[in-house]
């Protein structure tokens, strides 16, 4: 209830001043129109908007040159609005809101939709670009060497300019070292005394025409690749810059049917769109694909696939476990020693918090690599210390054991330093308060520093536990998922959803990013409920202590 | 009023000013852009190779670079990323004009249409080993221009095993012995780890009868004819399992890729199973060792290791194709490269004048190269990916003594699933 009181309408006075003068609320406004233009406010301004223009001009470029003409309409309107928010003197709200709301579209919005949008494709390995770049993989990966056709020795020249010339190929029969020239039309022979033929085969020159050199050429690169000297067997192609040889594209693609012909076998793949792919009509797929609007199709997997719904449950249980394990534990063992160094009666308190802070200042990814390795049953630390033969990862209660040890000696140091802090803030005359009323210090802990605690704390515990639940690390660098039941390699004892959705969505045969989408809305889904449930429950907490 | 209409015109022009500035940089820039194809008159061809490779190249293709009066540039990109962050930027449309990295990446690269076929004569592929040109090979194309390869062999020191033992029951018998002699703590350092490893152990699978995909009559794997689940595969596993952790002790999972070298540098092992890769630790070590090939089971079948090659691809969405295909195609082809890639990373050139010239002084090439006479290559077909996860923690399993018979069946299910 204190909330409203102390809301907009105390905030817009400008302390001190409003109950004084008599004046309408405009005054101030007014008061800060006149305020005076300093020159580090100014300087700042004009540096920020130069460096908005600066990254604008930036960014048109590519845009421009990729002509994504709707970017660049965002990327202008943006520009446009933010000079005018700024070089007027209006809008001040909107100064102050505008900055967080541009990063919030650019890191989370977009993000999520793009990856809600990508969750109803087929996205993934295989179907990655589209139908055109298919076909045109599909054609050029069928050029096969006609059999028993000759290798040419090649140049590359021209009858015009070197950069923008139309391209000829001259090229020199092995056998009875005659020289051609080829072009689109086809290859004729050129005068015996025309050219000069380095040996090896190569021309080095010839009338009328320039020879390119590798690096003339290498500027037209798309100009030999694309030019094709058509011959009797097939055609004429360049293998680089040095050599030709005779080949035939198997397979060409037939816009009038919509489908992939191989002229050796005679059979055709007729485009799927719905599945991205050419199929056969015996259900053999070209394995170029392009990506494809699935609908519903990765969601309803995720419902209907045996694989994935069946040990959903027993994983979800495990990831609420671990979850809620490492952040309670952390918490806890954090607190616990807080509390112990925060009595005034404890000497050296600052050698004890340096020491205890260590593991957090060590690398968690190297340190979950060691971990993982003393846990190993013949050669790890644990076992050979303690004298025993415990298959830690073997089995599915030590390893959960171990990756939830390996969180708290990973966590604790965090929640130490911020109970530390939340401890200092809370007064002692409340405690001392208490125990002048006869409480136990159990008593006191419980009713007067655990609350007060809470309530600084919570938002770090919710943060931690929705960081927790989707801590691929802790997993996937120490136990990976196992121990595995020898029925299922897909859904281990210590896998989290995360490290568990990875494992199906990349870890089979190929990357599936649509699906890898789909569950991942899922994940944040749970996530979300989780996180706004417990925020929910945290306010009226602090109704409660406030 | 005054004092404001001057601040916004200050500032629009300071604004302008400063976006002048910006417009400035990028017009310097796009003198480098237009220019770029009159430098490239120069041209400039891109290279992503892993960190190792890349200091090898360098050298090379700055000779290629001045022969050619082009610029070649050689970007390190971590091996564990290359695959993918090139298939990404390929169907960005960008990317680099050539890469590097192992053949069983082909398979994939072909379906992101990512790679262009090379195109090499007959003398050409004449020069190579014949093994390395079959492993680049796909749906009767050849994708790349191998310049090593590897596989795996029998590492032993041979202060503690002095003869090469025939099949993996006097490897066994050998290495019981030294344990009961307190000479070493375990009998073979196999890596297995809590997921298994597919790689290391299929050499004692295919001994043991299991294969993991036929072959169609061209020669290619069918992915059609999964082999893992059938009951070959299932007599398999239980030999491997009878030397399990419930049986002789031999194949354990503690045994990982992070220790398995040490342990056998650290003397608690006589036999490593490894590749080329582990003999720079052993040598390190001082350890007095002999590379043989992997055994095989008494009366099975050749303890037939993967052979991997490492190979030169063009990319599809190369800028500068045509001398991307003339480096692979026409200058990667000559020894000298493959001797110096060699020398960065010891592993056998695929080339066999290459080979040639570096034996005399590497013994061990040689012996790998013997010990991988009946390999089999590693397949490059993309139902390969849907293998490695489940067979290798099938292997796991069945290592730490659960069912065979129930183990594998599960695992074929689960490939054949994620097979399209």
């Amino acid at each position: 209830m204190s909330t409203p009181l102390s809301g907009p309408g105390s905030v817009q006075q400008t302390p001190g001043r409003g109950p004084v003068r008599t004046g309408s609320p405009r005054s101030s406004r007014t008061a800060r129109n006149h305020a005076p233009i300093t020159a580090a406010g100014l300087a700042a301004k004009v540096i920020l908007l130069g460096l908005v223009a600066g990254i604008a001009i930036w960014a048109a470029f590519p845009l421009v040159q990729a002509e994504q003409w709707i970017g660049l309409a965002v990327l202008v309107l943006t520009t446009a609005a933010l000079f005018y928010l700024y070089v007027g003197r209006r809008h001040v709200p909107a100064k102050y809101l505008v900055p967080g709301t541009l990063f919030l579209i650019a890191f989370q919005i977009v993000p999520v939709l793009y990856t809600a949008s990508t969750a109803f494709t087929n996205f993934g390995d295989g179907h990655r670009g589209s139908k055109d770049d298919a076909v045109v993989a599909i054609q050029s990966a069928s050029v096969k060497q006609v059999p028993g056709s000759t290798q040419y020795p090649l140049s590359v020249a021209t009858k015009g300019d070197p950069t923008t010339g139309p391209l000829v190929f001259l090229i020199t029969d092995p056998k009875t070292d005659t020289v051609s020239v080829g072009d689109a039309d086809g290859l004729r022979p050129l005068d015996p005394g025309a050219a000069t033929v380095a040996p090896g085969g190569k021309v080095t020159a010839a009338d009328g025409y320039t020879v390119l050199n590798f690096g003339q050429a290498s500027a037209r690169s798309k100009d030999i690749t694309d030019l094709v000297v058509p011959t009797a067997g097939g055609a004429l192609r360049s293998s680089g810059l040095s050599r030709a040889y005779e080949g035939k594209a198997v397979r060409a693609y037939d816009a009038g049917c919509d489908c992939v012909k191989d002229s050796e076998s005679g059979k055709t793949w007729t485009a799927d769109e719905e599945v991205g792919a050419f199929v056969a009509a015996d259900g053999d797929r070209l394995a170029q694909g392009w990506q494809v609007n699935v609908g519903l199709a990765n969601f309803t997997r995720v419902l209907t696939d045996e694989r994935i719904s069946g040990p959903f449950l027993g994983t979800l249980i495990w990831n609420f476990a671990f979850a809620i394990g490492s952040t309670g534990g952390t918490f806890i063992l954090g607190m616990l020693i807080a509390l112990a160094l925060h009595s005034p009666r404890v000497r050296g308190t600052n050698l004890y918090r340096m020491l205890l802070i260590l593991p957090y200042a060590m690398p968690s990814f190297a340190m979950l690599l060691v971990w993982r390795d003393m846990f190993n049953t013949d050669f790890g630390l644990i076992n050979n210390m303690f004298g025993l033969g415990v298959d830690w990862f073997g089995q599915g209660w030590s390893a959960r054991a171990a990756v939830i040890l390996v969180q708290l000696w990973l966590g604790y140091p965090y929640m130490f330093l911020v109970a530390t802090g939340a401890l200092q803030a809370i007064p002692r005359e409340l405690t001392e308060a208490t125990s002048v009323d006869g409480a136990s210090p159990w008593q006191s802990f419980r009713a007067v520093t655990l609350p007060l605690l809470l309530v600084a704390l919570s938002p770090l515990l919710i943060s931690s536990f929705a960081f927790n639940f989707n801590n691929f690390n802790a997993i996937y660098l120490t136990t990976e998922g196992a121990p595995f039941p020898a029925d299922n390699p897909s859904n281990g004892a210590t896998d989290l959803l995360i490290t568990y959705t990875y494992r199906l969505a990349f870890g089979g045969q190929a990357a599936q990013f649509g699906f890898a989408a789909a569950i991942s809305l899922f994940i944040f889904a749970i996530v979300a409920v989780v996180s706004a449930v417990s925020f929910r429950r945290t306010r009226q907490q602090e109704e409660v202590y406030a | 009023m005054r004092i404001r209409t001057t601040g916004v015109v200050a500032v629009l022009g300071l604004a302008l000013a400063a976006s002048g500035c910006g417009g400035d940089n990028k017009s310097s820039d796009e003198p480098a852009a237009s220019a770029s194809p009159k430098a490239a008159a120069g041209g400039k061809l891109v290279i992503w190779a892993d960190d190792k490779r890349t200091a090898a190249l360098k050298p090379f293709t700055e000779k290629f670079g001045q022969e050619n009066g082009v610029t070649v540039e050689v970007q390190a990109v971590p091996n564990e990323d290359l695959q993918n962050n090139f298939v990404t930027v390929s169907s960005q449309g960008g990317g680099p004009d050539v890469v590097i990295g192992a053949h069983d990446w082909i398979g994939n690269l072909v379906q992101n249409g990512a790679i262009d076929p090379v195109q090499l004569a007959d003398e050409q592929k004449a020069a190579f080993n014949e093994t390395a040109i079959k492993a680049v090979t796909f749906n009767g194309q050849v994708y790349g221009v191998p310049y090593a390869q590897e596989n795996l062999a029998l590492i032993r020191n041979t202060d503690l095993a002095p003869e090469a033992p025939k099949t993996i029951e006097d490897l066994v018998a050998t290495g019981k012995q030294l344990k009961a002699q307190k000479k070493v703590t375990e009998t073979l350092c196999l890596q297995v780890g809590q997921k298994g490893d597919a790689y290391h152990i299929y050499p004692l699978y295919a001994s043991a009868g299991g294969y993991l995909f036929g072959t169609t009559a061209n020669g290619d794997y069918d992915p059609k004819d999964l082999g893992v689940g059938k009951p070959e595969s299932i007599a398999a596993f239980k030999k491997i399992a009878a030397l399990g952790e419930k049986g002789e002790g031999v194949l354990k999972r503690s045994i990982a890729d992070t220790n398995s070298t040490a342990t056998f540098t650290g003397k608690k092992c006589a036999f490593l199973v490894s590749g080329p890769w582990a003999t720079a630790d052993v040598k390190k070590a001082g350890i007095k060792y002999d590379i043989s090939a992997v055994p095989g089971f008494a009366g099975g079948k050749p303890a037939a290791p993967f052979v991997g090659v490492q190979s030169f691809y063009v990319a599809a969405k190369g800028k500068n194709k045509a001398l991307a295909q003339e480096f692979v195609a026409n200058y990667v082809t000559k020894p000298e490269l493959a001797v110096a890639l060699y020398q960065a990373d010891p592993r056998p050139p695929a080339l066999t004048a290459a080979l040639d010239q570096v034996k005399g002084s590497d013994p061990d090439l040689a012996k790998f190269v013997e010990a991988g006479k009946n390999g089999q290559v590693l397949p490059a077909i993309p139902a390969m990916a849907a293998i490695w996860d489940p067979f290798g923690k099938a292997e796991a399993a069945v290592i730490g003594g659960a069912d065979p018979a129930s183990t594998v069946t599960a695992a074929g299910k689960t490939i054949a699933g994620s097979i399209k």
